[in-house]
């Protein structure tokens, strides 16, 4: 067998990579072997695994698709990408949590910031420079869709209160709590828990400064609602947020929201 | 008289209100979620709400930063 681009397909006998490309993609201009780059004259043999590019050529909607669905295996990318979440505050941690869960291919994910991106922000923020004075929901949503345009997105340009939760939020499966202001991130879980009660919460508290890695956890405090974070390192002057562990705590609740999504850990609604 | 506070037997002058044991624990009343007995109690709420000998109360408090 050989895997061609992902697909597994019948060894057609040994044959230069340039041949085997005419039937697979003849554009192809650049040619890798079992990881490695190789040359049109190169023989292929039974057992390896090519991948066919033609450089500067974006590939189609559903190539992406088979890709991550080849990569993340299908019944997992199934319900992945018919599953939502919400992001709300999109700064350090928000515009890392949206990169990785667009970058596995979520179905649905609503973005929702108020502010501009401000040349502070850089330290820790996935933006980039020439993004400077753009409002995040729009910058992220740009990154975003080159990271993956298989990706609805959905922008909510806003500055929130905690009415405006159930309203905007509560069809999501999942929401991750990224606020900066503390007296937010109490207003959210409130709100998930006296009225969003199909929604999923993943929120997040102390993650500043470069303490200890392990100290950041995430906890179920109550069924379906979960908190990453070491609840102490607050951001305060001595003790900035930076990529690192703003990152650490991110991927923290990336993980955990995947987690619920994938019925490995529990979620507010009992799967039927 | 004794509460529960985050599942530990606390000892507290009391019955108070819920802002003035918030106060007591020199906790910031906009960072945290309150349980009592189970129930959130909004916000505007602290000031009014008593909390007597034996309630169980929940705090659940967020720090700055994301």
């Amino acid at each position: 067998m050989l895997k061609v681009n992902e697909h597994l397909c019948p060894f057609p006998g040994p044959q230069p990579l340039a041949e085997l490309a005419k039937q697979f993609k003849p554009d192809a201009n650049l040619f890798i072997r079992n990881g490695f780059p190789a040359l049109p004259g190169d023989t292929v043999e039974d057992g390896d695994t090519i991948a066919l590019i033609c450089k500067g050529q974006q590939p189609t909607k559903e190539e992406l698709d088979f890709l991550l669905t080849a990569r993340h295996t299908p019944g997992i990318q199934e319900k992945i990408k018919h599953a939502s979440v919400a992001v709300l505050g999109l700064g350090g941690l928000g515009s890392a949590v949206a990169g990785a869960m667009a970058k596995i291919g979520i179905g649905k994910m609503l973005l929702s910031d108020y502010d501009v991106v401000e040349p502070s922000n850089l330290n820790r923020q996935h933006y980039f420079v020439d993004q400077i004075g753009v409002q995040k929901t729009e910058a992220l949503g740009d990154n975003l869709r080159r990271m993956n345009p298989l990706v609805n997105l959905e922008l909510v340009d806003k500055q929130l209160s905690e009415s405006d939760l159930p309203q905007l939020f509560s069809d999501v499966d999942v929401l991750i709590e990224c606020f900066d202001d503390p007296a937010m991130k109490a207003a959210t879980l409130r709100a998930v828990m006296t009225t969003m009660k199909n929604v999923a919460y993943v929120g997040s508290s102390g993650m500043a400064g470069f303490g200890e890695n392990n100290t950041i956890t995430t906890k179920m405090i109550r069924p379906g609602i979960y908190l990453v974070g070491d609840d102490t390192s607050e951001a305060k002057p001595g003790q900035g947020l930076m990529a690192p562990r703003v990152g650490i705590a991110a991927h923290h609740q990336a993980n955990q929201a995947l987690r619920i999504i994938l019925q490995e850990a529990a979620g507010r609604v009992n799967p039927a | 008289m004794k509460i529960s506070l985050n599942g530990q037997v606390k000892t507290v002058n009391g019955p108070m209100s819920l802002s003035a044991l918030l106060d007591n624990l020199s906790i910031q009343p906009d960072s945290v979620v309150v349980e009592l007995n189970s129930e959130i109690i909004p916000p505007d709420a602290y000031n009014k709400q008593s909390v007597q000998e034996a309630d169980s109360v929940e705090i659940i408090r967020f720090v700055g930063g994301g």
